[in-house]
């Protein structure tokens, strides 16, 4: 049975410096009783913030079907070089995880050739086609710990309402990211002040907001777990907090590049920052930030959209929009953190126990807890370049600019998936 | 206040301020905006040669990429570069490549290798012309004639160029732009031209449904009933409109919109006896304007048209001009070097 021992770490939400003990996967001791022990290797983290593994809720692993894009063992390597130990999978593959079949290929990979955990979400409309229910129940037992239709929309609201009745009744949660397909038609920018300028095609904030508000009252009726994947809007935070209130069973998520960036990414027709839904205004930014800040928005997410260089090789309508950024999102939240925008307890917490308690599972640095753990170094800073990235997606969003925040260490399971050279 | 993006500028211009694409009008200077109009100015002549050419761009080769159908622009196009000495290929890339499923980016690939030194692009989508400028080999001009919604800044320019003969200025200039201003590359390059170049006050007339999100921002006033909109008016430039905007529920017919923001005799009545009125084209009679205000004695539509040619002569001249000299600066560096 393998030890390891990190000394001098200090702890994300404490600050305090202390020792941890990792023994047979598990959290053996902290602090003076880990101190005490002897372990088969140690590692000095003086300097370091010691934090639980980072927890992805919305993450595209493009396997099966899209291997061009990005594979399991790519993308879950790549997520560990962010300090990410448990994914929860997109079921956006081809074919699509409406299956327990295909849950089971993914799970089987993942077992093979994954660095961190692979948690896949299963799709709750057959094919993500938005009109016939999945066998949610199968999906479960094969091993999908929540059902969701991907960045694709369900039909109308009657089948959305009948989702979530299904899905409430084996206890599920549900995760849709909230659009209305009829108000985004074929807009790919944020209706505002840039896709006028530009001539861009918009999508309004009605889209989502009209969208949120039909989904928070099919949950408050059918009592189903809901998850709002992706919020963009002010508004839609404003709605999250009144439905709380209510009582509504409803968690929310921001992806991180939507707490960093605003429709101006998109001058000068920059297709990197085609994003779903679109980056949108500063007071829409300054609400999310405040929606984390205050625990109305449970957790950040990478949103990683791994694409192949071709796919944002063109002007920006013909482009696949999603931005390569599991790697890089620690990195963001410390700029917000240093911006003075974030705390970093926030920060910290919306990437671990929020992200965790959505799926009902726990990130805690604790005896006895499994060692998921991320040893980073807030003063240390790195550049994204081709050399030092492991996802097959290239189009990240801060090329050459140096970013704060490196990863020095990452554990799942007790096993060393960061640095991977020592695997 | 109209937002410069300075990406589009440095893309555009070169490091001494001379044109190297034309891709927007964002972030181009009164300075640089009056030189265009005054180049065009000294082209308008050798239309009226009778041999009707000079040799600015004798050797070079531009190639109308027009991935849009388009008469009277790509015509325009091709006669100024036959007039500036240019040998012309027209592709229609509807019926080429790109249907066949060649990447727009090979597509480029394959025309350069063909040594072209300029592409005129028409695209029905926005940035593209952007796109190709950052593709593209350096030494090779991209000039934009027109992009989706965004910009048509040769149709703006000979606009200017046409008010400024008629009107002599801009300063104290009142302008409005009348109906579907939401889908109008033309208008967004006008209103911003406008500002630049000093109008009083630019208005657009418009339902809301043909406006875009925050169109204050662009540098304009609204206005939704043409009555008040036409009021002490020096020009009026009234926009195209496509029968889909009523399939698309954004008007309910072309009847009520006729009624209610067409140009008639009436309505003109109510503007600046001098005011001109003016048109992009091709024009719907009985939709957007009546026959005897565009056949009428203060309408300059046809000027429009003569001007383009002048207009696109300029922006060519100076694109390559550009190109020549930043290329001359680079070997210059490298003998020194």
């Amino acid at each position: 049975m393998s030890s390891l021992k990190i000394t001098s770490g200090r702890l994300a939400n404490t600050d305090a410096e202390t020792t941890v003990l990792i023994r047979d996967g598990h959290i053996a001791a902290l602090g003076e009783a880990a101190e005490r022990e002897s372990a088969d290797r140690d590692f000095d983290a003086a300097g370091c913030i010691l934090a639980p593994g980072f927890v992805d809720l919305c993450c595209n692993l493009r396997e099966p079907g899209n291997g061009q894009k990005g594979n399991i063992a790519s993308e879950s390597l790549a997520a560990a070089h962010g300090g990410f130990t448990t994914l929860c999978a997109s079921p956006d593959t081809s074919p699509v995880n409406d299956s327990g079949a295909v849950t089971n290929l993914i799970l089987d990979v993942a077992a093979k050739r994954s660095a961190v955990r692979i948690l896949p979400v299963g799709a709750i409309t057959r094919g993500l086609e938005g009109d016939l229910l999945s066998d949610m129940a199968g999906l479960a037992s094969a091993g999908c710990i929540a059902l969701g239709n991907g960045a694709r929309p369900v039909k109308n609201a009657r089948v959305l309402r009948r989702c979530m009745a299904y899905a409430q009744t084996f206890g599920l949660t549900v995760m849709f990211s909230p659009e209305n397909q009829a108000l985004a038609a074929d807009g790919y920018a944020h209706d505002g002040l840039v896709a006028s300028r530009l001539g861009l095609l918009g999508i309004p904030e009605v889209a989502e907001t009209a969208a949120v508000m039909e989904m928070l009252l099919l949950a408050e009726e059918t009592g189903v777990r809901l998850h709002l994947s992706q919020l963009s809007c002010a508004r839609s935070v404003e709605m999250l907090a009144d439905a709380r209130k209510r009582g509504i069973a409803v968690t929310a998520d921001v992806a991180m590049h939507q707490l960093l960036f605003t429709e101006e990414a998109l001058a000068g027709f920059d297709s990197r920052y085609h994003v779903r839904p679109p980056l949108r205004s500063e007071q829409d930014r300054q609400a999310l930030l405040a929606g984390v800040r205050d625990g109305v928005i449970d957790a950040i997410t990478s949103q990683h959209q791994p694409h192949d260089s071709a796919a944002k090789q063109a002007p920006m309508a013909a482009t696949e929009p999603g931005l390569s950024t599991i790697e890089s999102t620690l990195s963001m939240g410390l700029l917000l953190v240093e911006r003075g925008e974030l705390d970093r307890a926030s920060l910290v917490r919306a990437l671990t126990t929020g992200p965790a308690s959505v799926i009902g599972r726990s990130a805690e640095l604790r005896e006895g807890a499994v060692a998921d753990l991320c040893v980073f170094d807030p003063a240390a800073s790195w550049r994204q370049g081709d050399t030092n990235l492991c996802s097959v997606g290239r189009h990240v969003p801060l090329p050459g600019k140096d970013l704060p925040g490196v990863v020095r260490l990452t554990l799942c399971n007790g096993r060393q998936a960061w640095p991977h050279n020592n695997l | 206040m109209t937002a410069n993006d300075p990406s589009s500028t440095s893309l555009q211009l070169t490091a001494d301020g001379q044109l190297r694409h034309f891709l927007t009008l964002d972030g181009l200077n009164r300075t640089l905006l009056t030189e265009i109009l005054d180049t065009a100015d000294s082209f308008i002549e050798v239309g009226e040669r009778s041999i009707k050419k000079v040799p600015l761009l004798r050797g070079r080769t531009v190639v109308n990429l027009f991935f849009e159908s388009s008469t009277r622009t790509r015509s325009t196009f091709e006669l100024a570069a036959k007039r500036l000495s240019a040998d012309v290929l027209n592709l229609d890339i509807n019926t080429s490549a790109t249907s066949k499923g060649e990447s727009l980016s090979d597509t480029l690939l394959n025309l350069e290798a063909m040594a072209s030194d300029m592409f005129v692009v028409r695209h029905s989508q926005s940035g593209a012309p952007h796109f190709i400028a950052e593709s593209v080999t350096p030494g090779v001009a991209i000039i934009n004639a027109g992009d989706g919604r965004h910009a048509h800044p040769t149709q703006a320019m000979l606009d200017m160029l046409t008010i400024r003969q008629h009107k002599g200025r801009f300063e104290g200039l009142k302008v409005a732009i009348v109906g579907d201003v939401l889908h109008s590359r033309v208008a967004r390059s006008q209103i911003r031209a406008l500002n630049e170049l000093g109008a009083a006050e630019v208005r657009v007339i418009a339902p809301a449904t043909l406006l875009p999100r925050d169109v204050e921002s662009l540098g304009c006033t609204v206005e939704y009933d043409m009555a008040r909109g036409m009021k002490d008016l020096d020009v009026v430039i009234m926009l195209r409109l496509q029968k889909e905007r009523m399939e698309g529920a954004l008007l309910p017919s072309e009847r009520e919109f006729y009624r209610l923001y067409g140009l008639n005799r009436e309505k003109l009545a109510l503007a600046d006896p001098g005011c001109i009125v003016m048109h992009p084209g091709p024009i719907n009679r009985g939709v957007e304007i009546e026959s005897a205000v565009a056949d009428g004695p203060q309408s300059v539509i046809l000027n429009q048209v003569t001007n383009g040619i002048a207009i696109r002569m300029a922006v060519m001249s100076m694109a390559m001009g550009g190109q020549m000299a930043e290329r001359n600066r680079k070997l210059a560096g490298r003998a020194e070097g």
